[in-house]
């Protein structure tokens, strides 16, 4: 039987984005089943129009080309930069874009399954998303997470 | 080199975009025929042995030349 990978993806960040369309594509590629669960700001993954983004504020790790103090990192259009920034060095490295991963998963038969709650917790609307995602609750991730081989809370 | 059927460059490509072209490849032959995977990112001599064994596609040869790693993988019979 083949194994299984349940993720929980909590986060809307771009750099936060990555981790569970990289390990779910990688996990088909293996042999696994693999379902996602988009809770809170994971929603943001589900959008048709990815339009994620990184911020150096409250994030003292991140790499920048100059030493930026936290007070004038509130500046508009920092955001903005760092997220160019990112973006540029991910397609500089050969990584692969999130709207590409995203589409292997789809591809390949990841589930997405947008946790009904947050949906209506935020007023998002079903027309926002990518087609095909299905919708369920914390018993639904459960019953598969309780099951699965390695989950992961993201 | 040993003999292949398929041969896939993923060269300047990182991870997980190698493992997830060679099953895509793989997955495109039948059983028995080879895929010769050229790869840059660094990880992969890790990375395709797990997958190799993860999904029962043999890996017959592993070879670094001119800064690049060099697989040949069995396309298994599952």
């Amino acid at each position: 039987m083949a194994k299984k990978l349940a993720i929980i993806a909590s986060k809307g960040t771009l750099d936060s984005a990555y981790p569970p369309f990289l390990l779910a594509s990688t996990a088909i590629a293996l042999g696994f089943e693999v379902k996602i669960f988009f809770t809170f700001y994971g929603l943001q993954l589900l959008n048709k129009e990815l339009n994620l983004k990184v911020s150096p504020l409250g994030n003292p790790a991140m790499p920048m080309p100059v030493t930026i103090p936290s007070i004038i990192q509130i500046i508009p259009g920092l955001e903005w930069f760092a997220t160019w920034m990112m973006k540029r060095k991910l397609k500089l490295k050969g990584v692969a874009s999130l709207e590409e991963l995203r589409d292997i998963c789809i591809e390949t038969g990841v589930e997405l399954i947008a946790c009904q709650m947050t949906v209506d917790l935020f007023d998002f609307k079903s027309e926002d998303f990518i087609e095909g995602i299905s919708r369920g609750g914390a018993a639904t991730f459960l019953e598969f997470a309780g099951d699965a081989d390695v989950t992961l809370y993201i | 080199m040993s003999h292949f059927d398929v041969e896939l460059d993923t060269s300047g490509l990182n991870c997980p975009l190698p493992v997830l072209k060679a099953r895509k490849a793989l997955s495109e032959m039948t059983a028995g025929q080879r895929l010769h995977l050229i790869v840059t990112d660094a990880g992969a001599n890790q990375d395709i042995p797990a997958f190799s064994k993860m999904t029962g596609n043999p890996l017959i040869e592993t070879k670094e030349q001119d800064g690049k790693l060099h697989f040949i993988l069995e396309k298994g019979a599952a």
